[in-house]
C-alpha cells in the first residue's frame, strides 16, 4: 500500500501563507511530479508529507491513516534530498544501514539489505568509502540506496538531480523511472524542470505561488492546460502568447499557440513576420521571428530549414491548436 | 598550481615576516637554551660558570617536581574535559532557536575577556572567600555552620574551578560556530531515518564536532601548561602548583636562573610530548 491523501493542507510561516490550501489524492504506485517555478512551495509540500514540517491545518492521509502529527520515522516513507544529506563521517555502508540500525534492526538482518541495495544501485565496491570520496553521481546512488533499503510504501524524492551535469542527469532519470517499475512503490517527485515532470510523472502537479493550479497526466496539461500559467509552464519551448486584436477577433484576453503548432507557408499565411534569430538543434530549428502585431513569436522549423535572419516568412497557426485565455488567465474551451 | 614565478615571488614576499617571527622566536629560547647549562643564582651573580646537565637534575630532583608534574596533568586534563563537556552541552543547547539567543550568546563569552588577574581575584574575595565568598553565603543560607575553605582545603579544584570558568566560553564559541555549520538536512535525514534525538547527538552531531573538539584541546593545552595567574593570586603555589610556578619559584625564591631556564626547557619538552600524544589519540577516536 501507497496511498497518499492531502485534505486542505494548509502552511503558514509566521504571517507568510505558502500554501493556502492543498488537496490531492495519489494512487498506490503512481509516479506523481510536483512542478512549478521555484520559491513556489514544491519543497514545504513534499516536506509536509514527510513529516519535517508541521501542518497549520488540514490532514495528511498515509494508506488511509490520519498521519498529520506522526513522526517522519512512522509514515513508511523514504526521502532523497537535493544535497543528498549524506553523513559524511559515516562509510557507504554506514549510511544506508543507518535507518535499519534506528529500527532497531541486528547486524545480522541488515547485512544482507544493504549487500542488495548496494547491488541495485552498483555501489558495492565502494561501500566502504565515506561519501567524501565520493562523485556527485555516486553520492546520488547512495542517497537512493540509503532510502529504498528501508523498504517504504512511498519516495519522496527533492529535486534530486539538479545537481548534476547534463548528461549523467539523463542517466539518472532513466535510472529512477526504472526503479520506480521495478519497486512497484508510490513516488512524489518535486522539480522546477518541466521537461523531468514530462518525461517521468503519470500525473503532473502544477504548483503556483502553493496553489495547486492543475493536476493531470503530461499530455493532458499539454493539451488541456487549465490556465495560461500551466500553458505557459508546461512545453519546451514555451507557448507563444499573443493580445490585443488578434486574440480579441477569438473572443479572448490573450491566445497562446505552441511553436510546433505554427506552419510556415509559402504564399500569404495569417501572420508575416521577419527572421530574427534562428536555432539549429539537428532535429529541429527555432526560429525567433518577428511578427508585427503578434509580438515576437517562437517558430518550430525542421532540422534542415535554410532561412537565415533577416528573411521574411509566412506563418499559419493550426487552429484547432489555438488555446484561448480570458482576462483571469483561465482557459476558454 | 602556481607558477614557478608566483611561488617565487612568494618567497620573497613571505621572507621578511619569516625572519621577525624566526627571530622573535628563536633569541629567547636560545638564551634560555644557555642559561639551562649554565650555573648562574642571582644571589652570586659573578659567579657563573658551565654547569652542564647538573641544573637538569637538580630540576627534577626537586621534591616539588613531582608533585607540579602531577598537579598540572590534572589542571590541564580536568580543565579540558570540562570545558569540552560543559562546551558540547551549551553549544548544543544555544543553537537552538529561542528568545534572546544573541544576548545569552554574547554574555556566554564574557568571561573570556576578562584577565585572569582580575578574575582570580574576584574568585579568591567574592566567590570562594571562606567568610565573604559567595558559596560561604550559600552553604550558611542552608544552615551550614562551617563553610567550605576552598583554598585551604581544595587548593587544586579551586584553580580549576576558575581555570574552567574562563576556558568554557572558548570551548562553547568553538563549538557552537561548528554547530551552525551543521547542515539541516542531515537533522531532517536523521529524521526520516529515526534518529531519536540522544541517537543524532551520538552519530550525527558529535562526529560533526570532531575536529573542531581537537582544535579546542590543543589549543587549550598549550595555553593550559602555561597557567600562572591563577596559582599566583590565589596563592595555592605551594599545595596547587604546576611546572610553570615551579619555574617561577626557582627563580623568585631560589634565585636560581640556571635551575629555572633548565625547568623551562622539560616544560617545552613535555609540553610537546603531551600534544603529539593527545592530537593522536583524540584524532583517532573521534575521527572514525
Ligand atoms: N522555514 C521557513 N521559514 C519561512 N519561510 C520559509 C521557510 N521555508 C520555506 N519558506 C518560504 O516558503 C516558500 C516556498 O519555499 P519552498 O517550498 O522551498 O519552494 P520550492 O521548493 O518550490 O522552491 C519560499 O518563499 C520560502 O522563502
Ligand atoms: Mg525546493
Amino acid at each position: 500500500m501507497g496511498t497518499i491523501q492531502l485534505k486542505k493542507v494548509r502552511k503558514a510561516f509566521g504571517e507568510s501563507i505558502i500554501i493556502p490550501g492543498a488537496d490531492l489524492d495519489i494512487k498506490h504506485g503512481e509516479f506523481i511530479v510536483f512542478v512549478g517555478p521555484s520559491g513556489c512551495g514544491k519543497s514545504t509540500l513534499l516536506r509536509m508529507i514527510a513529516g519535517l514540517e508541521d501542518l497549520t491545518s488540514g490532514e495528511i492521509l498515509i494508506d488511509g491513516k490520519d498521519c498529520s502529527d506522526a513522526a517522519p520515522a512512522s509514515r513508511g516513507l523514504s526521502m532523497v534530498f537535493q544535497s543528498y544529506a549524506l553523513y559524511p563521517h559515516m562509510t557507504v555502508r554506514n549510511n544506508i544501514a543507518f535507518g535499519l540500525k534506528m529500527a532497531g534492526e541486528t547486524p545480522e538482518q541488515i547485512a544482507p539489505k544493504v549487500a542488495k541495495a548496494a547491488e541495485t544501485l552498483n555501489l558495492t565496491e565502494y561501500l566502504d568509502r565515506k561519501p567524501g570520496q565520493l562523485s556527485g553521481g555516486q553520492r546520488q546512488r547512495v542517497a537512493i540506496g540509503r532510502a529504498i533499503v528501508r523498504n517504504p510504501s512511498g519516495f519522496l524524492f527533492d529535486e534530486p538531480l539538479s545537481n548534476l551535469d547534463a548528461a549523467l542527469r539523463v542517466n539518472m532519470r532513466i535510472f529512477i523511472m526504472q526503479l520506480h517499475k521495478d519497486l512497484g512503490a508510490t513516488m512524489v517527485y518535486v522539480t522546477h524542470d518541466q521537461v523531468e515532470a514530462m518525461t517521468m510523472a503519470d500525473r503532473i502537479v502544477v504548483l503556483n505561488r502553493g496553489n495547486i493550479e492543475q493536476v493531470g497526466s503530461p499530455l493532458e496539461l499539454y493539451n488541456k492546460p487549465n490556465s495560461k500559467f500551466v500553458a505557459g509552464f508546461i512545453g519546451s519551448p514555451k507557448m507563444n502568447f499573443v493580445e490585443g486584436n488578434i486574440a480579441a477577433k477569438h473572443k479572448a484576453k490573450t491566445i497562446g499557440v505552441r511553436p510546433e503548432h505554427i506552419d510556415i507557408v509559402s504564399g500569404k499565411g495569417e501572420w508575416q513576420g521577419k527572421i530574427l534569430l534562428t536555432e539549429h538543434l539537428g532535429s529541429d530549428s527555432f526560429l525567433h521571428v518577428d511578427a508585427g502585431d503578434a509580438g515576437r513569436l517562437v517558430v518550430r522549423a525542421p532540422g534542415e530549414f535554410a532561412g537565415k535572419p533577416g528573411d521574411n516568412i509566412s506563418l499559419k497557426p493550426d487552429a484547432a491548436r489555438i488555446h484561448k485565455f480570458d482576462a483571469q488567465d483561465l482557459s476558454i474551451r | 598550481m602556481a607558477t614557478n614565478q608566483s611561488r617565487a615571488i612568494g618567497k620573497w614576499a613571505l621572507a621578511p615576516s619569516l625572519i621577525v617571527l624566526s627571530a622573535w622566536a628563536f633569541v629567547p629560547l636560545a638564551l634560555t637554551i644557555y642559561f639551562a647549562f649554565l650555573r648562574y643564582n642571582l644571589q652570586d651573580p659573578d659567579n657563573t660558570s658551565w654547569f652542564g646537565l647538573s641544573n637538569f637534575y637538580y630540576f627534577l630532583s626537586d621534591p616539588y617536581f613531582t608533585k607540579d608534574f602531577i598537579n598540572t596533568i590534572l589542571l590541564v586534563g580536568s580543565t579540558i574535559i570540562f570545558t569540552i563537556a560543559g562546551g558540547v552541552g551549551l553549544a548544543v543547547l544555544l543553537d537552538q532557536p529561542f528568545w534572546g539567543r544573541g544576548i545569552v550568546r554574547l554574555l556566554m563569552i564574557s568571561p573570556f575577556f576578562i584577565m585572569p588577574t582580575v578574575s582570580s581575584l574576584v574568585w579568591k574575595n567574592l566567590i570562594m572567600h571562606p567568610v565573604f565568598g559567595l558559596f560561604a553565603g550559600i552553604q550558611r543560607f542552608f544552615g551550614s555552620t562551617e563553610p567550605i575553605d576552598w583554598f585551604g582545603h581544595y587548593p587544586l579544584i579551586s584553580v580549576i574551578i576558575i581555570v574552567t570558568w574562563q576556558w568554557l566560553p572558548y570551548a562553547t564559541l568553538i563549538l557552537l560556530t561548528a554547530m551552525q555549520s551543521l547542515d539541516g538536512e542531515q537533522k531532517d535525514a536523521a529524521a526520516m531515518d529515526g534518529a531519536p534525538p540522544l541517537s543524532y547527538f551520538r552519530y550525527i552531531v558529535l562526529p560533526h564536532l570532531s575536529r573542531p573538539i581537537t582544535v579546542v584541546i590543543l589549543i587549550e593545552t598549550i595555553f593550559l601548561l602555561n597557567i600562572f595567574a591563577e596559582i599566583k593570586v590565589t596563592s595555592v603555589g605551594g599545595f596547587a602548583g604546576n611546572l610553570t610556578y615551579l619555574v617561577f619559584s626557582q627563580l623568585n625564591d631560589a634565585n636560581d636562573v640556571g635551575a629555572a631556564a633548565a625547568g623551562g626547557i622539560i616544560a617545552v619538552i613535555l609540553a610537546n610530548i603531551v600534544s603529539y600524544f593527545l592530537v593522536r589519540i583524540v584524532g583517532k577516536n573521534l575521527e572514525g
